[in-house]
């Protein structure tokens, strides 16, 4: 009897302890699904350690130490305490964290969600690491300014599942509009860093990156892309001609390359239900001279990798023709990496990591404009013209 | 004070193409694997972005990819019987420094050696008997077959996407190839470039004559490729600047764009860049090492303990640091006896110039490794019995090299400066070009390394002294072939011609050829060589010299190729059998 008893124990005590390692394990997939290590990770330390400084419009936002140090981490915290925090944005105290946590979107976790998320992160290494929480401009500083901020932007989802679309809709849904905050960066901002919500996933401007479209239009937007495209370029950064640069970069090999093939698939088939925008008026083509004075920089400095034609090379240089960044009504990505160049995202399936050199001492900001306009324009894109005053670092 | 680090499964001296191939082999497996590299971290965007890359000042003049004499020379004399001088400026040769070593700068030439190449000695015994053999040729075999390295040849041209034409595929000879080649397993990945006018013309006119042209196998690639790896290369833009530069845009097969990518995402791999290894530790009797003595930048000294360790850094410094270790038996050349040092080889090139009248040649249109070759005067492919030498080598029309600070080609009895001269080259420069004969070297008693008596280094250390001249038998090959070169050279109908044949003595000052190969030969015998046909030191069992010392004289060919199915064999061995049971692989 004693030891049926004592076997009955054991199975329970496995029972809960599997119980318990699934709940982490699931925790863990949230984070990547939220892709928390790239504002929480800082640069070469140790995992989700916080200190890593995210740029905002209106100054830095100092991401937090998220591992289990109990003075300087997440030790000290109760579960209530972490979830108001994932979810509804508030602190321990009551104050407001910046919305540079995207908590609109975190949102939609549910309680079990948060626990588990926060399981997880009681499996990490405590780092004793303190971080200031931001260091913003006046009035950005005022934390209590953002009631008000909450009140404007921080509204309710749509609630899921929409019961008029299929599970993979669904569950593409809720890994956009939730822990992939993929609006956060796609969806244009007002003048207080809010989603302007009727135009959702029209593109957007982070840290000075451009990040197209993902709404259905044809040259801006991922009208062109199959969904087995789109679902490549996340576990890869490599698709439909398109390199992941900047920070989308880290995205990819942060989140995307590390969730399920399924989740990938219901993010595109999610992305490709969104609709176009209403047609806009075609910017007028630029001048013949403007285009050939463009044309004979391109031809010397970038058709040696781009191809004569704007084809590129699929998984090492960007396609150019066709491309969403290059049409981009914001030209900003394109001239910031004429200038500085940039580094693809590197993964374990597509590992080239290829990266294009800036141009900044090779080319004046007139030339930079002239073939930013070219590539804009040549091969079937259409884009406003740019001017070498436009041209910035 | 040395600092004593952590110990690793494996340290590598150098990381060229065959420390990257034996990392990637190695880190692979598991294993924990340090690389040090005695010059500065180098990759394409960063180090030779397209906007700086042609910079003909920089790179060809000033040898920026190159070790600088400063450094690290060595110093040369013809014969023993003089006092040898150290190099203060590279001129015959262009040993790399930096990650990537020589791969970076190549010209992309992927050659595999032809069969005999591997069976010399035992093929002239077999074919014209021993009173052929002059008696102070000391040329062996290599203790391997090209049947051995096929797959591994194999595996180096597919890493790469090497482009090219086969012309013996699994035995049946492939029209448009090269019909003397070993039997190959599969084409090359990639098909040949597109042939500028001169090698046409060349093809065309070797053609009439009965040769057999085929395009030079080249790391230039013709087309966008992706390796088995996952890691993507893209296609030349014959902007030629290749030898000497690095390729701005990942056209050209090196460790950046081939390995590193993935090297980069192992854990359990490092590479430590301006860290020179100053000697190899071992156990006193050098009959194991125990691994590396460095000085990293900063001028700290460190020991890198490790179970086994892998010298793969350059011909040059592998006989340096062997001999500077007390491993192996230093060569003596007036007995013949010892084996660390012996049979230091080169090779033995000439070439023609050639101007037209009317044809625009357009030579700017270049690539490292693009042009067309004829075999049919290499190596075994013909009878050496009434000729009286042994060895050959290819002739070839190549588009390099013709950049415009060192490339001013006038016809003869043109002035060396002036007016005249700005005409004859603003006239020449389009219409001319130069065809070349790159010849083989057969080891001999009187050419050898060993270390300097007078000079050192920066650190105190004795510099490498090599000892080499033409032997007459390679100027005898090389003056018959350069003759059957001048005959295509004619029947391309210039307007004038000028030929500059090889003579003795060996100079050290024109660029001749970045070959140098032997001084840490494998072989079958311990009496006669240094390492085993697995490249592991015969008196060292974890210690393995890699690279083209293991040669024990050179074939015509570039090395490249060869340099790194040893290396691959080497270190599948390594994984295969040496792990399982540590000791001697032969």
């Amino acid at each position: 009897m004693k030891a049926v008893l004592c076997a009955a124990f054991f199975l329970l005590l496995a029972a809960f302890c599997a119980r318990a390692e699934e709940r982490v394990a699931a925790g863990q997939y949230l984070t990547i699904l939220a892709d928390c290590a790239a504002c929480h990770t800082p640069p070469g330390g140790a995992p989700l350690s916080g200190g890593r400084r995210i740029p905002t419009p209106f100054g830095w936002v100092i991401a937090p130490n998220l591992t289990p140090d109990r003075e300087t981490g997440l030790g000290a915290w109760s579960a209530a305490a972490f979830d108001r925090a994932l979810r509804f944005g508030r602190r321990p105290d009551g104050s407001f964290l910046y919305p540079a946590h995207p908590f609109p979107y975190f949102a939609r976790f549910t309680r079990e969600d948060s626990e588990a998320i926060r399981a997880f992160l009681a499996t990490l290494p405590p780092v004793h690491q303190a971080v200031r929480g931001a260091d913003l401009s006046f009035p950005f500083d005022l934390r209590f300014l953002l009631v008000f901020w909450d009140a404007l932007y921080a509204k309710p989802a749509p609630p899921l599942p929409d019961p008029g679309h299929d599970a993979l809709w669904n569950r593409g849904a809720f890994i956009v509009t939730g822990p992939g905050h993929c609006g956060a960066c796609h969806t244009p901002k007002t003048a207080l860093g809010g989603d302007v919500a009727a135009r959702a996933f029209a593109g957007g401007v982070v840290a000075g990156w451009v990040a197209p479209a993902l709404d259905g239009d044809p040259r801006t937007g991922l009208g062109e892309w199959r969904e087995d495209e789109i679902a490549q370029f996340l576990a890869t950064g490599a698709a439909h001609g398109a390199l992941a640069s900047g920070p989308m970069a880290e995205v990819v090999t942060l989140s995307g390359a590390r969730m399920t093939a399924a989740d990938r698939a219901a993010i595109a088939h999610y992305l490709k239900s969104l609709p176009p925008p209403p047609p806009s008026q075609a910017a007028a083509p630029p001048p013949h001279a403007t285009m050939a004075a463009g044309e004979g920089l391109y031809r010397l400095r970038c058709a040696p990798c781009h191809g004569r034609d704007g084809e590129g090379t699929p998984g090492l240089f960007p396609r150019l023709a066709g491309s969403a960044l290059v049409q981009a009504s914001n030209p900003a990505t394109i001239l910031r990496v004429i200038f500085n160049g940039a580094r693809a995202a590197a993964t374990d399936a597509a590992p080239t990591g290829a990266a294009m050199p800036g141009f900044a001492g090779a080319l004046d900001r007139a030339e930079i404009a002239a073939i930013a306009t070219y590539i804009r324009n040549a091969w079937g894109n259409a884009a406003p013209a740019v001017a070498a005053g436009d041209v910035t670092p | 004070m040395t600092t004593r680090l952590k110990p690793v499964d494996a340290v590598i001296i150098g990381f060229g193409w065959s420390g990257a191939l034996l990392a990637e082999v190695l880190s692979r497996a598991g294993l924990s694997v340090i690389a040090l590299e005695r010059g500065p971290y180098r990759d394409t965007a960063e180090d030779f972005p397209p906007s700086r890359a042609p910079d003909e000042l920089r790179y060809a003049v000033r040898h920026d990819l190159v070790v600088k004499p400063a450094e690290n020379t060595i110093t040369f004399r013809n014969r023993s019987d003089q006092t040898a001088l150290p190099v203060r400026a590279w001129g015959s040769f262009l040993p790399a420094s930096g990650a990537g070593g020589g791969g970076v700068h190549w010209n992309g030439q992927t050659w595999r050696f032809r069969p005999s190449d591997f069976t010399l000695k035992t093929t002239i015994l077999e074919r014209y008997g021993r009173r052929f053999l002059p008696p102070d040729l000391t040329i062996q075999d290599w203790g391997v077959t090209y049947e051995t390295l096929e797959p591994y040849y194999d595996r180096f041209e597919y890493l790469c996407g090497i482009s090219g034409k086969s012309g013996n595929l699994q035995g049946k000879i492939q029209p448009g190839g090269n019909p003397f080649e070993g039997p190959r397993a599969r084409d090359y990945p990639t098909p040949p470039l597109t042939m500028p006018y001169a090698a046409a013309l060349f093809a065309k006119a070797a053609a009439e004559g009965g040769y057999h042209p085929f395009p030079q196998p080249s790391a230039n690639l013709s087309q966008a490729y992706t390796n088995p790896f996952g890691v993507t290369l893209g296609a030349c833009s014959y902007c030629g600047f290749c030898e000497r530069f690095g390729c701005g845009n990942y056209a050209k097969a090196s460790p950046q764009t081939t390995l590193m990518p993935l090297l980069r995402r192992r854990p359990n791999f490092s590479l430590r860049t301006e860290c020179l290894v100053l000697a190899i530790n071992h156990d006193g009797g050098g009959k194991k090492a125990r691994g590396v003595t460095y000085k990293d930048a900063s001028g700290e000294d460190f020991f890198q303990p490790a179970g086994i360790v892998l010298l793969a850094a350059y011909t040059f410094e592998n006989i340096r640091l062997l001999l500077l270790s007390g491993i192996g038996a230093p060569y003596d050349p007036a007995s013949g006896r010892g084996v660390v040092g012996r049979n230091y080889s080169y090779q033995t090139t000439s070439s023609v110039q050639l101007g037209f009248a009317e044809r625009l040649l357009n030579p700017f249109i270049g690539a490292g490794a693009l042009g067309m070759i004829v075999d049919d005067w290499n190596g075994e492919h013909y009878d050496h019995g009434p000729l009286g030498f042994i060895g050959g080598a290819y002739l070839a029309a190549l588009a390099t090299n013709s950049r415009p600070i060192l490339n001013h080609p006038t016809p003869p009895g043109t002035p060396r400066w002036g007016a005249e001269w700005k005409r004859a080259v603003a006239k020449s420069y389009l219409r001319t070009t130069r065809i070349l004969a790159s010849g083989s070297s057969l080891s001999h008693r009187g050419a050898y390394c060993d270390l300097d008596p007078t000079y050192r280094d920066r650190f105190g250390r004795p510099l490498l002294r090599v000892t080499f001249d033409f032997h007459p038998n390679d100027l005898r090959m090389s003056h018959f072939v350069t003759d059957r070169l001048a005959e295509i050279a004619r029947a391309m109908g210039p307007e004038w011609l000028t030929i500059a044949k090889r003579q003795a003595p060996y100079s050290i000052v024109p660029y001749q050829s970045t070959h140098n190969v032997g001084g840490a030969i494998m072989g079958t015998d311990p009496e006669t060589s240094v390492v085993n046909p697995y490249l592991q030191s015969w008196d060292c069992d974890n210690l393995f010299v890699v690279g083209a010392s293991a040669f024990p004289q050179n074939a015509s060919y570039n090395p490249t190729g060869t340099v790194a199915a040893l290396a691959l064999r080497t270190a599948d061995a390594i994984i295969g059998r040496y792990l399982r049971a540590p000791g001697s692989l032969a």
